[in-house]
């Protein structure tokens, strides 16, 4: 392995454990605000998560070793995701590009992980939001793999780093046509992806409409605990994505200590403001009733394609 | 040393047959179980042999007006005869524990040894009549084994009727095209087909033809119907061998057809292919995560995996008419890493589906339940299985979807408008087709070995004996091991069908300089490993900290939930797709509600029924049986018993062909 990279994704990773549960507690404070509440602080997923740690897992009748495994996975998955994806800057691995291919498939690895969690206590909400979940990861992939196939097509490869790199030299292309259609589209995934409003509502206590957090109903203690941060993963990373392909700049394009610096930096205003707009969206948003959310998957698909079908026309013209 | 391959397992052949018949049932297993592996295995070798270019031939000189038979296989062949041998003898080896009553018979294993031999002569086979001698061989060998359990269950009899009809139509229709081009070629020998020249309507009909026989026996939509009912009918082994090994060699036909003999100059042609491919495995993976009969969900699966196959084939072939050689050669070793990769993984989930219907009697997975802590060996393998099937990474699974999707997102480069279209749909379809597969596999591993059981079959399950404990061992070794050094595989096919464009970076890595892409499996497990050392250091010191507390009810928000029939079941977990996609499945739902005598507000019993049809079974083939059957019933006219009718009809029949004859 080269060690700029590795180096890099360690940087990665540290930042983005430490930032994502802040990012959390960000959104949660600015919807707090939005609703006329207090809110509980930026740093209470911090306070959740050391919790959730001294306490002791349960174990009920007939639960397998998915119950302590599973977590793991998801956050050693996401862990992954955050190497991978250019977040502070664009050296990747030679051997293992950031390739999108195998970013979704490390992707699917904690959906994966999360559904059979799910499954596991045999209760009926589980199974629901389980199937729920696995349902609308089956209906976002195309969406998800056809929009960046859009973005990589002037570029000729399917690895985010060189995406990101073109757009750093090209920033104009940021605005064109194509790439705002595929990034609509990809928005749209990711929100579904991270279970986020209108397709599910994090913060509801109604068993009947919860996706997300009916799988995780009947984890505690640490399995809980690395749940919820492995969800945080995702999503920090899923935004981090969207944010270095809409304003790639600040990426350290090499390792050293400014760049690098400069490019935290950047990644952090970057998830600070997405969080913020996510945040005040879901605020005005109602959740979609379950049947709807294919529609909306299928619409944005739809886009996705387009997008495709128009960054053939610009090239050959 | 091909001749010797070929030879060893026509003997082998011969002392499996008479070990059968000889020996008491009591030892049949034992003894002719391995001798039956030793065919797989030298077919493996021998078709080794051939990929490495070792040459050779065996000619077997025939009465038969039409020439010799001439075995001689190429490296594409080689290829598969490997891939054969290789789940040949895992599910021979699997047999030897798992057969018993009506399986364990003469017949049953005459027909095993003598079907993996035929199947093995297909690949091998270097002229046309061979190749239908061993294709025929293998179509009669195969109906029998899966008529096998005809005495217990009625079904099998109806599936066994479909099977028959569905192959020998295949038959026919190899038959007539191979007729066209022999005829055209002047001979016989696939050598003469490969240099001839062809008349263009002759090629179109004959490739229409090749491509719908082929296509019959891979169960590619429409021609699949016989695969979701011969697949749950026959013994799992058989199962197995067919859905890994036997409808491959309907790919390797479509492979012959369209890159050897007929080299595609029309561009119909591939998008034809391509458009079977696209269509087959869209429809089959949905069909398959809305069946809850896990044998059914795995024969559907199998047209999901052959339709991508021939959506390689297709944009192969369609990327080399456009001069695209560079990613073509992606696009075909895309074709053959999904032979290897479903070869694997359908073995083993075949071969788990059936430790599980032999330890619970139960196919059903809404029956199912709570099987990992019964049978972990069975479970942990079943999850390689369904990771491999579901294409997610380190599998050789996810290394075959990854090259496709590399050939199909650099095919459009050239800036044509056929391309432009069929490659990003393309890209979608495989997209949905691997998102819904994902939940297929999620459902089948979550619901039949997760929760508790649902029945009582499946909480008195027992671990299943050694022999299929090893296969199933082997085949999870496979599905890994092979995804973790995919640049070893990516040689292989590189080799076995000629190409340029796809290499290997050391052992572990896969290289597409057409493409300029590279993927090192092993790299992404290091940094998994890295990444997880603090996760699960972190772990291990809370769980001695904080050991687990047991509890005597899991939570579910307060509800007490005592029946184990409250949890969610294979149908529930399909039923929000099921919904979604009703206008393609079109499921038969009834509800019957039953209020109590007393009041009419109180409901005593709801009945809940689905029944799920094939839209192509119901549409396309019902009405065609129909009408055969009235016509049957009218010809039924002519026969009315009485003597000086039939005379008639000879006198009449000899007149027109007298007239015929003098015209």
């Amino acid at each position: 392995m080269n060690g700029g990279a590795s180096v890099l994704a360690l940087i990665q990773v540290l930042a983005m454990a430490v930032l994502t549960p802040l990012l959390v507690g960000l959104m949660r404070q600015v919807r707090a605000r939005l609703e006329g509440r207090a809110g509980a602080g930026v740093l209470q997923p911090w306070r959740d998560l050391r919790k959730l740690f001294a306490k002791e897992p349960l174990r009920a009748p007939g639960i397998s070793w998915v119950q302590a495994v599973g977590p793991v996975v998801l956050v050693v998955s996401s862990l992954v995701l955050c190497s991978l994806i250019p977040l502070v800057g664009t050296v990747a691995f030679p051997g293992l590009p950031d390739d999108l291919f195998v970013v979704v498939g490390v992707l699917l690895i904690g959906t994966v992980a999360l559904a059979l969690v799910g499954l596991d206590a045999g209760s009926a909400f589980g199974g629901m939001g389980s199937s729920r979940h696995m349902t609308i990861a089956a209906l976002v992939e195309p969406t998800v793999l056809v929009s960046i196939y859009a973005l990589s097509v002037p570029i000729g490869s399917s690895a985010l780093s060189r995406i990101v790199d073109a757009r750093i030299q090209a920033p104009a292309s940021v605005a064109a046509p194509v790439s705002l259609l595929a990034m609509v589209s990809l928005a749209i995934a990711v929100i579904a992806e991270t279970s986020r409003m209108p397709v599910d509502n994090p913060s509801t206590h109604l068993e009947l409409t919860m996706v997300h957090e009916a799988m995780v109903l009947e984890s505690s203690g640490r399995d809980l605990g690395w749940l919820e941060l492995g969800s945080w993963l995702r999503l920090g990373a899923l935004l981090g994505l969207i944010g270095t392909l809409t304003v790639p700049f600040g990426m350290a394009v090499e390792v050293a200590p400014v760049p690098v610096l400069v490019g935290m930096l950047t990644l952090a205003i970057r998830l600070a403001v997405l969080g913020a707009v996510l945040a005040t969206v879901e605020v005005f948003l109602a959740k979609l009733r379950l049947f709807r959310v294919p529609e909306l998957l299928a619409g944005s698909f739809v886009l996705a394609l387009l997008a495709v079908t128009a960054s053939y026309l610009t090239v050959t013209v | 040393m091909i001749a010797t391959g070929l030879l060893t397992q026509v003997a082998l052949l011969a002392l499996a047959i008479v070990l059968a018949l000889a020996t008491p049932v009591r030892y049949r297993a034992v003894l002719t179980g391995p001798v039956v592996a030793g065919i797989g295995l030298a077919g493996a070798l021998t078709g080794w042999a051939a990929l490495s270019g070792a040459h050779g031939s065996v000619n077997v000189p025939v009465t038969l007006p039409l020439g010799p038979v001439t075995l001689a296989p190429t490296p594409l062949g080689g290829f598969f005869m490997l891939v054969i041998g290789a789940v040949g003898s895992v599910c021979a080896v699997y047999a030897i524990g798992y057969v018993h009553g009506p399986s364990a018979s003469k017949t049953s294993w005459v027909a095993l040894a003598t079907f993996l031999t035929a199947m093995q002569l297909v690949p091998a086979s270097a002229d046309v009549v061979s190749f239908l001698l061993a294709w025929e061989l293998m179509a009669v060998t195969s109906t029998v084994l899966v008529l096998t359990e005809h005495a217990d269950r009625p079904s099998v009899r109806n599936a066994t009727l479909w099977y028959a009809s569905m192959t020998q139509l295949s038959f026919f229709l190899l038959l007539v095209g191979f007729a066209i081009l022999s005829a055209q070629a002047g001979s016989t020998q696939f050598v003469a087909l490969r240099a001839a020249e062809w008349d263009s309507t002759a090629a179109n009909v004959a490739f229409v033809s090749l491509l719908l026989g082929f296509a019959a026996k891979a169960g590619i939509v429409p021609l699949h119907v016989w695969l979701p009912r011969a697949h749950p009918e026959a013994p799992s082994h058989v199962s197995a061998l067919m859905s890994a090994a036997m409808v491959k060699l309907g790919v390797y036909g479509a492979i012959l057809v369209s890159t050897e003999f007929l080299v595609s100059r029309t561009t119909w042609w591939s998008v034809l292919i391509l458009a079977l491919g696209t269509v087959s495995a869209v429809y089959g993976i949905l069909q398959a995560s809305v069946a809850s009969d896990i044998k059914r969900l795995l024969a559907f699966s199998t047209t999901e995996n052959i339709g991508l196959m021939f959506l390689a084939l297709g944009a192969a072939s369609l990327l080399r008419a456009y001069e695209t050689t560079a990613v073509a050669d992606v696009a075909l070793a895309a074709c053959l890493l999904l032979v290897l990769a479903h070869a694997a993984f359908k073995t083993t989930l075949f071969l788990g589906a059936g430790s599980i219907l032999r330890a619970t009697g139960h196919r059903d997975l809404d029956l199912l339940g709570g099987l990992g802590s019964r049978m972990p060996l069975t479970s942990v393998t079943f999850g390689i299985g369904a990771l491999g099937a579901a294409a997610l990474p380190l599998t050789i699974g996810f290394v075959a979807e990854w090259v496709l999707l590399q050939a199909l997102i650099h095919g459009a480069g050239s800036h044509n408008r056929i391309l432009a279209i069929t490659m990003p749909v393309a890209v979608g379809a495989v997209a949905l087709t691997a998102g819904l597969a994902l939940m297929t596999f999620v459902k089948a591993y979550g619901i039949a070995f997760l929760a508790r059981p649902r029945s009582e079959g499946a909480s008195r399950a027992q671990e299943s004996p050694a022999s299929m404990r090893l296969a199933l061992v082997a085949g999870a070794a496979l599905v890994i091991g092979l995804g973790l050094v995919p640049g070893l595989t990516a040689d292989i096919v590189a080799v076995a069908a000629g190409l340029d464009g796809v290499g290997s970076v050391g052992l572990a890595g896969v290289d597409l300089p057409g493409v300029s892409a590279t993927l090192d499996p092993s790299l992404l497990l290091l940094l998994g490993i890295v990444l997880a050392l603090p996760v699960v250091a972190v772990s291990v010191r809370n769980a001695r900290r904080r050991p687990r507390r047991n509890v005597d009810l899991a939570w579910g928000c307060g509800g007490v939930r005592v029946s184990p029939r409250m949890q969610y079941t294979a149908t529930s977990y399909a039923e929000p797709l099921s919904r979604i996609f009703d206008d393609s499945l079109r499921p038969e739902r009834d509800v019957i509600v039953t209020h109590s005598t007393e009041a009419r507000y109180l409901v005593e019993r709801i009945q809940y029924r689905q029944r799920l049809s094939d839209v192509f079974e119901s549409r396309l083939y019902l009405p065609v049986i129909a009408t055969i059957d009235r016509v049957g019933a009218a010809a039924k006219n002519l026969q009315n018993g009485k003597i000086n009718f039939y005379l008639a009809y000879s006198f009449v029949a000899f007149l027109v062909v007298l007239m015929v004859v003098s015209l």
